[in-house]
């Protein structure tokens, strides 16, 4: 019996250790690696040690994208997405069918949008010569440079509309399964609405809220095409998150083992917020 | 039960193996030719290259050799792209194209990671090799000392500026700049003396990648005296009087005369587009320092057209510094054929090669995409300069310097962007970024290979 598992599950297994496995170890590796696409270390590669992250962290550049990411991460996540996505989720309960769905659709269409047609209707929208100036002039303001002067606002605020849909389904969903009968009771004991959402409604999501946090901030952490498409990582280096920074020494400087390394912290970065998360949440998954 | 499935089996096996043998590389094609493959960067819209090659060209190759099947593709992609692309196929014996052309600069790379074929041997037996410039074949050769690519088209810099602007502010028409001064100067007359105008024009926005390294610095820079690397040496030079000067006037446009144009056009990765399809057209830009294939924008066929353009805009050689030896510089670039090593037909690549570089094609070439001709006896053909600006441009060749050939140019190149748009938007002042240039190329390239210049 155990014998004929194994003959079963072994392709599965192939394949997940020759696509899966052994390209994550090789990443590990390159790390390590002056890999790069052409020149001299093309043809010759060598093991550095540690070099590609002392390199990393001497260069003001990095530092400097670390904590663009965790601002973007802390805006357009935590802030934008979560929490907008929960009031969003209570605003609707308990509302009437016909409207959840209107409200609902009108939000998801943003999240069903593909990330890169986003970044275009948001380009679009906020171009110098865009709608939003548009507007602006039609009643009388001046038009504002909106992707020079306030870049990193813009691409949170896009991001933002993109992925709210995705909390709020998760939301709702946990939402529908309080019971009832716990809020009854609570109302029965004199509880205000404040004290039944912060003492009864909030526990009983928590999980929920720390999964959907730890799915949208890694989800966050490998946003490229919306901010490539939008600003570049510009002006300057004023939205280069480190996805961004990653590209360009990959494949603008051609240093394959530095971008790999990059890749490596913003795999600790996600770790370290998901962890944070849940102790902070008291949460075990 | 059991027959049917080993039925099942024997199937799929014989179907992956059919699909297998479908996918492999091929370069024979349906009706027994061999198929030549040729790789080069398209633009996009306008690709010049294809409307060469569509012209007629590629049938006439074709007839002179029935056997051969020349498939042109091209890559369509930014510049950054095309070089990531190619050099991955490359890589590959499946995939590696017969025909490839490479930008200059990434000639040196990509020769080092053994990617493209030596041409020497090839080059001794081709009578017109003596026909090609002989300053561009510097551009062509590694650091291994090998030629790895034929040029196939040029360029220059130097400073467009508009006649007519000119004249309104009072300035000399033609004008013909002595020294970095004299540049300044009029930008700061025109600022006095017209109204809406932006006077001078430099890239230094990081969103233009390259083209600040090339078209702004070393413009700057290579017109001091100073250099990027010292070849006899090996060693990149991080500090030097000439990099301080170079800092210093592009601080005095942008940061203390303020002569240069808004940031919100510089900035952008557009900005090239805005100033030669807008802002020139327009009458509202005075003077720019950037590339001769520029011109092709006011021709009757391209993006913002202009009658009777030698009348209206002028293109002056960049002076040197303080007018030093030879007077005027220019950095060149441009393009190569070259055949990649792992390429299958190599023989017909080079046919190929030797075909797109007889004088009539190269010359067709260069009318149709707006580039210098990389042939001496260009400029004995009529039709050729009587192009606008083709004769100013083909002549500062004379004084071309080009980019270190050296692999770790590009992140060199990263590292002076990044400064330069700080010294424009006055983050830096000129001495701060000569510091942080210093250690930001000490961390690319190893402190062991920098120097600092006596």
């Amino acid at each position: 019996m155990h014998r004929k598992a194994i003959l079963f599950l072994s392709p599965s297994w192939i394949l997940l250790l020759l696509f899966f496995i052994t390209p994550m170890l090789l990443t590990f590796g390159f790390a390590f690696t002056n890999l790069s696409l052409t020149g001299t270390d093309a043809a010759n590669i060598q093991f550095i040690g540690f070099q590609n992250f002392t390199n990393m962290f001497q260069d003001p550049e990095f530092r400097i994208s670390v904590f663009r990411t965790l601002i973007f991460l802390l805006f357009s996540a935590v802030v934008g997405q979560v929490v907008l996505g929960l009031i969003l989720a209570l605003l609707m309960k308990e509302k009437r069918r016909g409207f959840r769905r209107f409200i609902g659709v009108i939000v998801i269409a943003g999240w069903v949008t593909p990330e890169i047609v986003v970044a275009f209707c948001w380009v679009a929208f906020l171009s110098d010569a865009g709608t939003f100036n548009a507007i602006l002039q039609g009643i009388g303001f001046e038009p504002i440079t909106w992707l020079f002067t306030f870049p990193m606002v813009s691409v949170i605020i896009a991001n933002i509309w993109h992925g709210t849909a995705f909390s709020m389904m998760v939301f709702q969903a946990a939402l529908d399964d309080v019971p009832k009968s716990v809020q009854e009771a609570a109302v029965i004991d004199g509880a205000s609405r404040w004290q039944i959402f912060f003492r009864v409604t909030l526990p009983i999501v928590k999980g929920s809220i720390v999964t959907n946090m730890m799915l949208v901030t890694l989800q966050t952490l490998g946003v490229f095409t919306l901010i490539y498409t939008m600003t570049g990582g510009g002006p300057g280096n004023a939205t280069q998150i480190l996805p961004i920074f990653m590209y360009n020494q990959a494949f603008v400087n051609y240093q394959f083992g530095y971008g790999t390394a990059i890749s490596l912290v913003l795999l600790v970065i996600g770790t370290v917020a998901s962890l944070l998360y849940m102790r902070f949440m008291k949460v075990k998954l | 039960m059991w027959k049917s499935a080993k039925g099942v089996c024997v199937f799929m096996l014989i179907f992956i193996l059919v699909t297998m043998a479908a996918c492999s590389s091929n370069t024979e094609s349906g009706d027994g030719k061999k198929e030549l493959t040729v790789v080069y960067r398209s633009p996009g819209s306008v690709d010049s290259l294809k409307n060469f090659f569509d012209s007629g060209v590629v049938d006439e190759f074709e007839k002179e050799h029935p056997d051969i099947d020349v498939k042109i593709t091209p890559i369509t992609a930014s510049e950054g792209d095309y070089f990531s692309k190619v050099a991955l196929q490359m890589k590959s014996a499946e995939t590696a194209p017969d025909v490839v052309s490479e930008d200059t600069f990434m000639l040196n790379s990509d020769a080092n990671a053994g990617y493209l074929e030596p041409l020497d041997d090839r080059l001794s037996d081709w009578g017109e090799w003596d026909n090609i410039i002989e300053n561009l074949k510097s551009g062509v050769t590694a650091e291994d000392g090998k030629v790895y690519g034929v040029p196939s088209t040029s360029d220059s810099r130097g400073l467009w500026y508009s006649k007519e602007l000119f004249q309104e502010a009072g300035l000399p028409v033609p004008w013909e700049p002595k020294n970095w001064d004299e540049v300044l100067d009029a930008a700061i007359t025109i600022k006095e003396k017209t109204d809406g105008v932006t006077p001078l024009f430099m890239q230094v926005g990081k969103a233009n990648g390259e083209a600040v390294s090339m078209q702004t610095l070393e413009m700057l820079l290579y017109g001091t005296g100073d250099t990027l690397y010292d070849d006899s040496d090996k060693k990149w030079v991080v500090d030097s009087q000439g990099l301080l000067d170079s800092f210093n006037f592009i601080s005095q446009v942008y940061d203390v005369e303020k002569v240069g144009p808004d940031f919100s056009v510089v900035m952008s990765g557009q900005s090239g587009n805005v100033a030669f399809q807008q802002l020139f057209p327009q009458k509202k830009l005075a003077i720019a320092l950037d590339g001769s294939w520029n011109a092709r924008n006011w021709a009757e066929n391209g993006a913002a057209p202009i009658e009777n353009v030698e009348e209206k805009i002028g293109f002056a050689p960049m002076p040197t510094q303080n007018g030093q030896e030879p007077g005027a510089i220019t950095m060149s670039g441009g393009w190569a054929w070259a055949i990649p090593s792992k390429a299958d037909m190599k023989e017909e690549a080079w046919e190929f090669i030797q075909f797109l570089m007889e004088k009539d094609n190269s010359i067709n070439r260069s009318m149709t995409d707006g580039n210098l001709n990389t042939r001496t006896d260009a400029v004995e053909v009529e039709e050729y300069v009587n192009r606008p600006f083709a004769k100013e441009s083909q002549a500062y060749l004379e004084n071309a310097q080009f980019r270190p050939a050296n692999d770790k140019y590009p992140a060199v190149s990263t590292q002076l962007q990044t400064v330069v748009e700080a010294i424009a938007t006055g983050k830096l002042t000129p001495e701060d970024a000569v510091q942080q240039y210093k250690a930001g190329v000490e961390r690319v390239v190893g402190k062991e290979n920098t120097k600092v210049a006596e």
